[in-house]
C-alpha cells in the first residue's frame, strides 16, 4: 500500500536540492527551442510548464543511444580485450508520465530474460523515477487500452498527482522512500486529496486484438496499412518499450571499440542475413512485425505488452501511422 | 469537376490503378492515402495542409507494382517527378500527375516542365531568413549551431526515408562490409550521416522541406541540403527538377572544361 503525502509545490526546489545533494542527476522535461526534451536540470523553475510528453522517451536513462560494452587494442601478438564498465551515474527521471514509467518493465523483460545485462541493470539501480499523473492528453494517447492509466502507479518509484499548489505524493518503493526521507521537510500529511486526472477513453479490445493476431499473419491488411509508411525508425527511436539493437565495432589499426547502438525492426538491413537472404523483404512485413512484437509476441513470451499507449510513435511518424487506429483495425473482424 | 470526381473516373475508367494522394489523418493532420478503389475517392482531400511530398512513393517496389497511377502532386512533386524521370527512375507513361487544384492533369515530362515553368522555385520566406542567418554566421558560429542541432539526431533516418530523392536500394549509410560512416548516433556518426547525405542530394535536391518536416526531433536538416541546392544554382545557373533530362552540375563533364583538374 502506498504512503500518500502532500507536497506543496513551494517544496519541489527543496526536493530538487536535497536530491542534488544526495549526488544525484536530475533528468525533466525542458522547454528547448519550442521541443519538449528530457534534460539535466538544477531547479523546478526549469521543467517545462505545459507538457504532454517529451519528444524521445525516457528510455534513454536506462539504454541509451550509443553505448560501449568493449574496448580492444591490438598488440604485436594478441589482442588486448578491456570490459567497458556500465556509465550509471544515479539519476532521478522527474515529470515523466505513468506511460513512460511503465515502459521500462517492456524493456527489462528483454534485457533479464536470458542473460542479465550489466549495462542496463546498473543504470536501472542508480535510476529513481517520479512520474507525474496527467490532466491532459491529445488524440494520439490510448494507454488505458493496453492496461495503462494516465494514474497508473506502474513503474513509478514516486507518482505525483497534480493538485491546488501541488502535487498529491504516492510514495510506492523503497527507492520512493529513500526520496522522502532525503527531504521528510518537503513532503506534509496527506489532507485527504482526491487524485483526479484526465480521462482517456479505451479505443480497442486488447485481449481481443491479441486473440485476432493468432490467425491474421497472413493478412492483406498488413500490406494495406503499411503502404504509406516510409521505413524510417523514428517509430521505434521514440518509443519507451522498443529495444531493438545493433552491435557494431569503431576501430582503426590499433584497436577500438564495441558499442551496442539503437536500431529498429522497421529497416530492411535489421533481418538481413549473412547470406543474402532476408526473412522480412518488404515493408508490410516489418510493419506486421512490429505489431506483432508488441501485441502478441510479448503477451506470449513475458505476459505482458510490449506497448505502453504513449502515442510517442504517432506523434513522431512523418506520414502518421497512427499506431491506435491500426490496431483498432486490426481487432475487427 | 473536383479532385475526387477526376480520381472516380481515372478508376473507373481503368486510366490508373490507383491514386496517391492526401485524407485526414490524427489531429485534423493531413497523410498521403492509396486510393486503389473508386467507391474510395471521397477520402481524398486537397487543401493548404497537405505539406507531404507524395513523390517519395513512386519509387518504391509496392507502389511500382501497382501499375500505371495518378499522384496529387504540387510544385515540390512536380520538380522531384522530373528530377526522378532526369535520373531514369521513373518513366512517363506509369504516371499521371494532377497538378493545381487536383484536376489538372499532367501525362508527360513535357507537360510537367511546361506548368513549372509558370511558377518558378521560391524558398518559403521562413526558410530564406535562416539560411541567411547561417550565411552571416562565421564558421564557429554555424559550428556550434550544427553541433547543437545535430546532438538531437537520433539516426532514425526519418529524413532519408522521406526524402523523394533518397531511393537507393542499398544505402552507403547502410553499407557494412565495409562500414562508411558510423551506425552510432553519435557527435562524428551524426556529422558524418548528415554531411554525406548534404553532399548527394546537392544538385539534385528539389527544396521540398519534407526531410525537415520529417525530423521527429526538429532539426532543420532540409537547412543543409537547400544550402548546397542554392550554391549549384548561384554557380552554374541549374536547378534541380527543372527538367526531365539528365543535364545538371554535378553529374556532367566537357573535355573542353576550363579547369585543368578534371583532365
Amino acid at each position: 500500500m502506498a504512503e500518500t503525502f502532500f507536497l506543496p509545490q513551494a517544496s519541489l526546489d527543496a526536493l530538487f536540492a536535497a536530491l542534488a545533494k544526495d549526488g544525484r542527476r536530475i533528468l525533466a522535461p525542458t522547454d528547448r527551442d519550442g521541443r519538449t526534451e528530457l534534460n539535466p536540470v538544477a531547479s523546478f523553475q526549469e521543467v517545462a510548464a505545459d507538457y504532454i510528453q517529451t519528444i524521445l522517451s525516457a528510455k534513454e536513462a536506462a539504454f541509451p543511444k550509443v553505448e560501449r560494452l568493449m574496448t580492444f587494442t591490438l598488440g604485436a601478438k594478441a589482442v588486448d580485450l578491456k570490459d567497458a564498465e556500465p556509465h550509471a551515474e544515479p539519476t532521478v527521471l522527474f515529470g515523466v508520465r505513468p506511460c513512460e514509467a511503465s515502459g521500462f518493465g517492456a524493456l527489462d523483460a528483454v534485457f533479464n530474460w536470458d542473460t542479465r545485462d550489466r549495462f542496463f541493470n546498473a543504470r536501472m539501480e542508480a535510476l529513481a523515477i517520479i512520474g507525474v499523473g496527467c490532466t491532459k492528453k491529445d488524440d494520439a494517447c490510448f494507454c488505458t487500452s493496453v492496461g495503462g492509466g494516465p494514474g497508473s502507479t506502474r513503474g513509478s518509484d514516486i507518482l505525483l498527482t497534480p493538485v491546488e499548489g501541488g502535487f498529491l505524493a504516492e510514495v510506492l518503493t523503497p527507492k520512493g522512500r529513500a526520496m522522502v526521507a532525503l527531504a521528510p521537510g518537503a513532503f506534509q500529511p496527506d489532507p485527504g486529496l482526491e487524485k483526479k486526472v484526465v480521462e482517456v477513453p479505451v479505443a480497442f479490445d486488447q485481449p481481443g486484438l491479441t486473440r485476432r493476431l493468432k490467425d491474421r499473419f497472413e493478412d492483406g491488411i498488413w500490406m494495406e496499412q503499411s503502404l504509406r509508411c516510409v521505413g524510417c525508425g523514428a517509430c521505434a527511436y521514440v518509443c519507451p518499450t522498443c529495444v531493438c539493437f545493433d552491435i557494431v565495432e569503431e576501430a582503426d589499426a590499433k584497436g577500438g571499440h564495441r558499442l551496442r547502438t539503437w536500431d529498429s525492426c522497421g529497416g530492411p538491413m535489421f533481418t538481413l542475413h549473412a547470406s543474402g537472404h532476408n526473412p522480412r523483404e518488404t515493408q508490410a512485413q516489418r510493419w506486421r512485425q512490429r505489431v506483432y512484437h508488441k501485441f502478441s509476441y510479448y503477451p506470449e513470451r513475458y505476459d505482458m505488452l510490449g506497448c505502453v499507449g504513449c502515442g510517442k510513435c504517432t506523434r513522431a511518424c512523418p506520414v502518421d501511422m497512427n499506431l491506435q487506429e491500426h490496431l483498432a483495425e486490426a481487432a475487427q473482424a | 469537376m473536383d479532385l475526387r470526381e477526376k480520381a472516380r473516373q481515372l478508376l473507373e475508367s481503368g486510366e490508373v490503378k490507383a491514386v496517391i494522394g492526401y485524407e485526414k489523418g490524427t489531429m485534423g493532420a493531413r497523410r498521403p492515402v492509396f486510393v486503389k478503389k473508386a467507391e474510395r475517392a471521397d477520402r481524398l482531400v486537397l487543401d493548404g495542409d497537405c505539406a507531404q511530398n507524395l513523390a517519395t512513393y513512386l519509387t518504391r517496389p509496392e507502389i511500382r507494382k501497382l501499375g500505371r497511377v495518378a499522384i496529387t502532386a504540387g510544385p515540390d512533386a512536380l520538380r522531384a517527378i522530373l528530377q526522378l524521370m532526369a535520373e531514369r527512375q521513373i518513366e512517363e507513361e506509369n504516371l499521371l500527375a494532377l497538378a493545381g487544384d487536383g484536376t489538372v492533369e499532367l501525362a508527360s515530362a513535357q507537360a510537367i516542365e511546361e506548368h513549372l515553368a509558370l511558377a518558378p522555385k521560391e524558398l518559403p520566406a521562413r526558410d530564406r531568413e535562416l539560411l541567411e542567418r547561417l550565411g552571416k554566421m562565421d564558421r564557429a558560429e554555424r559550428w556550434a549551431f550544427w553541433q547543437k542541432e545535430l546532438s538531437r539526431c537520433v539516426k532514425c533516418y526519418a529524413c532519408r526515408n522521406s526524402c523523394p530523392m533518397c531511393y537507393c536500394g542499398h544505402c552507403t549509410m547502410d553499407c557494412n562490409r565495409p562500414q562508411w560512416v558510423p551506425v552510432a548516433s553519435h557527435a562524428l556518426g551524426n556529422l558524418e550521416y548528415h554531411m554525406v547525405r548534404a553532399m548527394h542530394l546537392a544538385g539534385r535536391c528539389v527544396e521540398c522541406g519534407d526531410c525537415g518536416r520529417a525530423c521527429p526531433v526538429g532539426i532543420p536538416i532540409h537547412l543543409l541540403t537547400f544550402n548546397c541546392e542554392e550554391s549549384v544554382h548561384q554557380q552554374f545557373g541549374q536547378r534541380a527538377g527543372a527538367s526531365s533530362r539528365l543535364d545538371y552540375a554535378l553529374s556532367t563533364f566537357r573535355p573542353d572544361d576550363k579547369e585543368s583538374f578534371i583532365r
